[in-house]
């Protein structure tokens, strides 16, 4: 299907009810005195964009805009992840004490905004539309990591983000005018099919095409060597940011980059296996960046004493892992990676979330602020903590292994044995600097001089829920690989 | 009871469960709560022995449900000759482990609650048949261990907590890649192991090589074979009693289980190939060098520790016979290594909990204080050193006589090193028990009863196997003849095609 403007509508109404949360946000901000109800306005609008994503009709799929955005069981994936990241992100921030600080109403409204955009990235099937949601992503992105005015880091990160996104984006652009000058249309069939006609673009200039799309890409992504920019933002961002950012942006990033290397520019074969183009060894440019970002992040992160950053250079690392997905050129590979990426949600979102809990109630976010929580009241948090960085680590009984299980299975049956094997040791590096918190958490006793450690409620309900989930999953993920699995399809349409 | 091997697995964790919910208040009830949850396990472990057919090859009480479907995952239960011996020495180390933990005295709730998710993935690993939910509860175990070494250990716990962890997690990472490996290069795609060992055939043998190496590697780990072993010292100095007991007693066996679990009947024609080696000649460097290591020990309990190692050793050698006596000599030892191992550091705890060191040259004279003690002691010693009557000398002898034929230096090897452990035994006896009392230790008490009640079941066990060890033997007989023939047949030509 092929719908217009207003035909596309019908499709699209979780895109709408963000934008008219946003709206909603910013008028409400003028009028009203009591700012708190802007965070529960958010929340309900994330919740809202989750149900209408549950609720949308079945169908094979549609182009939407004029061919501008898709609706596909993929897209639906992604923008469901999307959305139960924007709603944890939206309920950490009703808990926070930081963002408690800040204007709630550009907070919240740009916060919507960026949801739409990462929406917006996971189903645009137009080279012109992903650029957009990507820049639209990355500006509102700077703006929510430099929210805390009255913080140099936060400033500082934002800076470095704005540079590092500026020059990452305008690479990207350039390679998609190669693209274009090749292909004759941003429109990803289109390319497709004069990518694929008999002699028609030379592999090398669709190489560095790619190489400089890549760094777009890689650059949501975080993965090496477009890396740099996020443990200073993931430690100058308000937590909840760094949260959205550490899943949700990350997500959108694997969404585009999914669709264009796979539907776009390589052909599905029989049996679920695809096909890249003659010439053009993208699965292996690919290969070595993901055996790089998972072994640069482990290596960076053993090397961290503030919580923030640690996480940074773990989900550094865990990209690198959802990558091993990525590059196996078969289904079963992309079915890893979304499972990989769904498991990455629960139990990171989880591990930031304690992090906000401990900054919360000692205003600290380094490691030695863990210093015998279990034994200062804060035994609930430390366990919760420790389910969500075993899981990272892919300990079993916890859905972190599921992912690391599907991805490591997905590598050895496509016959990826080296890629398995450092994809193995990687996580047995990780052991150590995740044992780290745990270890001052429950070895070490408290010095005695600390308050006495409380939480609050609002904080505590999502955190049980986060790791009941996490080990819920480990013990039974057949729901979770089912919506994977459903989650599969990408509609090319026939023209 | 269709389900007995899911109780004797889950017990545990509904004691844990239990724990957890109990208030504070009831501080006192944690340890029996646990003690409570054992009993059952013991019960269950009793009525398999009365129950299990020992004529039989096949499983045994087998249990199975779909679990995750797109991996042809099931959940399996089973035991056969090989799994039942270890079945019922968990449940008796984990019994007695329990009543060893009563002098632990902090954060109560958290250690009975870890010990009883120990003791479930203990159990677990034993019972399951299927790869996937054998490997689950492999890691499952880490944990807790990792925090029982870690909180209630001694001053160096955090290292050997973390070291332990890493280890063992790096051994785990390479037994997951091998049943990988093994899941999706066979006939047809399963991580069940009886599937997997009847279609051995189809596996050619140089991926068996491979698949056998890195199997070999993750249990190797936690036998601990040389070179693997650094880990082990370390564990044991630290760990409290009843987790040294715990690891000594039924952790160990998990390595060598796991190659006759896994390796021996999933790849046969490369364990006939590879075992002469990494079983054989490892094993035998263990024995000796271990020893060797325990002579040197001026710490009592490292110096239990290196004689575990040692006597590890023997079951590697035993394995690597591919001869009836030398099979059963191997599992057999690995009960009997488990009993008296079990003793050994409970005797070290006893005498820490009082003295609070173990220098063994601090000691002396200790037998005219505390009579009962040094006896219990003597009669371990003797059984460590494979005296006739007691329980290690048929096991140990069971494996020399087993792997004389096939190999024969290794055999002297081992034997001879049965001068060096009673070297070191009677050498480490000598000094803490014999000779003039040392002052200090002047109006030390004697074994409490809990102490005795802990070390009395094991003494008995030890005495009964020494002269009747077919208690044990004639449950494992007929499954180990089976799989030695399974290896000792395994595809000749294949074999000789790679010379």
């Amino acid at each position: 299907m092929d719908l217009g403007n207003l035909a596309s509508l019908r499709y699209f109404y979780p895109e709408l009810l963000l934008t008219g949360g946003m709206l909603a946000v910013v008028l409400l901000d003028l009028v009203l005195r009591e700012k708190a109800i802007l965070g529960d306005l958010s929340l309900l609008v994330a919740a809202g964009a989750l149900l209408l994503i549950g609720l949308e009709p079945h169908a094979t799929g549609a182009w939407l805009f004029n061919r501008m955005v898709v609706y596909d069981s993929f897209a639906l994936f992604f923008r469901a992840l999307i959305a139960l990241a924007a709603l944890v992100a939206v309920w950490m921030s009703i808990g926070s004490d930081e963002v408690r600080h800040c204007e709630q109403g550009e907070y919240y409204a740009v916060l919507l905004a960026s949801t739409l955009g990462m929406f917006l990235m996971a189903e645009a099937v137009n080279l012109l539309m992903a650029y957009l949601a990507l820049e639209f992503v990355s500006l509102t992105s700077y703006v929510l990591t430099g929210i805390l005015r009255r913080n140099r880091r936060s400033q500082e990160a934002a800076l470095k983000y704005l540079i590092y996104g500026g020059v990452a984006a305008g690479t990207m652009i350039y390679g998609m005018s190669w693209i274009y000058g090749l292909a004759g249309s941003l429109d990803f069939n289109v390319i497709n099919r004069a990518l694929f006609a008999g002699g028609a673009a030379p592999a090398l200039a669709v190489f560095i095409a790619l190489v400089l799309i890549l760094a777009g890409m890689g650059y949501k992504v975080a993965s090496v060597p477009f890396h740099m920019w996020a443990p200073d933002v993931y430690e100058g961002a308000p937590i909840p940011i760094t949260t959205l950012l550490a899943v949700g942006s990350k997500a959108a990033g694997f969404a585009l980059l999914t669709r264009f290397f796979y539907p776009a520019i390589s052909h599905l074969a029989a049996g679920g296996s695809w096909q890249a183009l003659k010439g053009v060894e993208w699965p292996q440019l690919l290969l070595i960046i993901c055996a790089v970002t998972m072994t640069l992040g482990n290596l960076a992160a053993l090397q961290q004493d503030n919580m923030k950053r640690l996480l940074a250079y773990s989900s550094i690392a865990q990209a690198g892992y959802a990558l091993m997905g990525f590059v196996l050129l078969s289904d079963d590979g992309i079915r890893a990676m979304l499972v990989y990426l769904f498991a990455y949600y629960v139990m990171d979102a989880g591990a930031f979330l304690v992090v906000m809990i401990v900054a919360n109630a000692t205003g600290r976010e380094d490691i030695g602020a863990y210093r015998g929580l279990a034994w200062r009241g804060g035994a609930v948090p430390a366990i919760a903590l420790s389910i969500f960085l075993l899981s990272l680590t892919g300990i079993p009984a916890t859905v972190g292994f599921i992912g690391k299980f599907y991805v490591f299975a997905a590598a050895i049956s496509e016959r990826f044995y080296v890629l398995a094997v450092i994809g193995i040791l990687n996580s047995v590096v990780s052991l150590y600097y995740y044992m780290r918190p745990v270890k001052e958490m429950f070895l070490e006793q408290p010095a005695g001089d600390e308050k006495p450690f409380t939480g609050e409620f609002w904080n505590y309900g999502l955190m049980g829920v986060l790791a009941l989930v996490t080990i819920f999953l480990g013990l039974y993920p057949p729901p979770m690989i089912a919506f994977a699995s459903r989650s599969l399809q990408f509609f090319v349409g026939r023209s | 009871m269709t389900h007995a091997l899911t109780l004797i697995t889950f017990v545990p964790l509904i004691g844990m469960a239990l724990i957890l919910i109990c208030p504070a208040s009831f501080k006192p009830a944690y340890r029996w709560i646990a003690a409570a949850a054992t009993v059952p396990q013991l019960a269950i472990a009793g009525w398999l022995y009365a129950n299990f057919n020992t004529s039989t090859t096949a499983m045994q009480f087998v249990e199975r449900a779909p679990w995750i479907r797109a991996y042809h995952i099931f959940y399996f239960l089973g035991v056969d000759g090989i799994s039942i011996s270890m079945v019922l020495l968990t449940a008796l180390i984990c019994f007695i482990s329990v009543f060893a933990s009563f002098s632990i005295n902090r954060a109560e709730k958290g250690y009975y609650a870890l010990l009883m998710l120990l003791d479930t993935g203990m159990m677990g690993v034993f019972v399951s048949l299927d790869f996937f939910l054998f490997y689950i509860f492999w890691e499952v175990m880490l944990l807790p261990m990792y925090f029982l070494i870690g909180i209630w250990g001694g001053p160096r716990r955090e290292y050997a907590a973390i070291k332990f962890f890493l280890y063992t997690l790096l051994g785990s990472v390479l037994i997951l890649l091998a049943m990988l490996g093994l899941y999706y290069y066979g006939a047809t795609p399963t991580f069940d192991m009886t599937v997997l060992a009847a279609q051995a055939a189809h596996y050619s043998i140089s991926f068996q090589r491979i698949v056998w190496i890195a199997l070999f590697i993750g249990f190797a780990i936690k036998i601990p074979a040389f070179p693997f072993h650094t880990w082990l010292p370390d564990a044991h100095v630290e760990a409290p009693t009843a987790i040294s007991v715990i690891l000594a007693g039924v952790l160990l066996k998990m390595g060598t289980y796991g190659i006759l679990r896994v390796n021996y009947p999933i790849l046969p024609a490369a364990s006939h190939d590879l075992a002469w080696l990494f079983l054989g000649v490892i094993g035998t460097v263990n024995i000796v060098y271990g020893a060797m290591c325990a002579m040197a020990q001026e710490d009592f309990k490292k110096l239990v520790a290196y004689s575990s190692i040692s006597h590890m050793g023997y079951v590697m050698l035993g394995m690597a016979s591919f001869t009836a006596a030398g099979i059963n000599g191997a599992v057999l030892q690995m009960f009997n290594h488990g009993t008296i191992t079990a003793m050994l550091f409970i005797l070290v705890g006893v005498i820490y909990d009082r003295a609070h060191h173990r220098e063994i040259d601090g000691f002396g004279g200790l037998a005219q204080q505390m009579p009962v003690y040094a006896g219990i002691t003597g009669i371990a010693f003797f059984a460590g050193m494979g005296l006739p009557g007691l329980s290690a000398f048929i096991s140990e002898v069971l494996v020399l006589i087993g792997a004389w034929q096939p190999h024969p230096i290794m055999t002297i090897l081992g034997a001879a090193t049965a001068i060096l452990t009673a070297g070191y035994l009677l050498w480490c006896f000598q000094r803490i028990y014999l000779g003039p009392l040392n002052e200090k230790y002047r109006g030390y008490p004697d074994l409490s009863f809990r102490e005795a009640f802990t070390l009395v079941p094991l003494g008995v066990i030890v005495l009964i196997l020494g002269v009747y060890p077919h208690a044990i033997l004639s449950l494992l007989n007929t499954s180990l003849v089976h799989l030695n023939q399974i290896v000792l047949s395994a595809n000749p030509v294949a074999t000789a095609a790679l010379h």
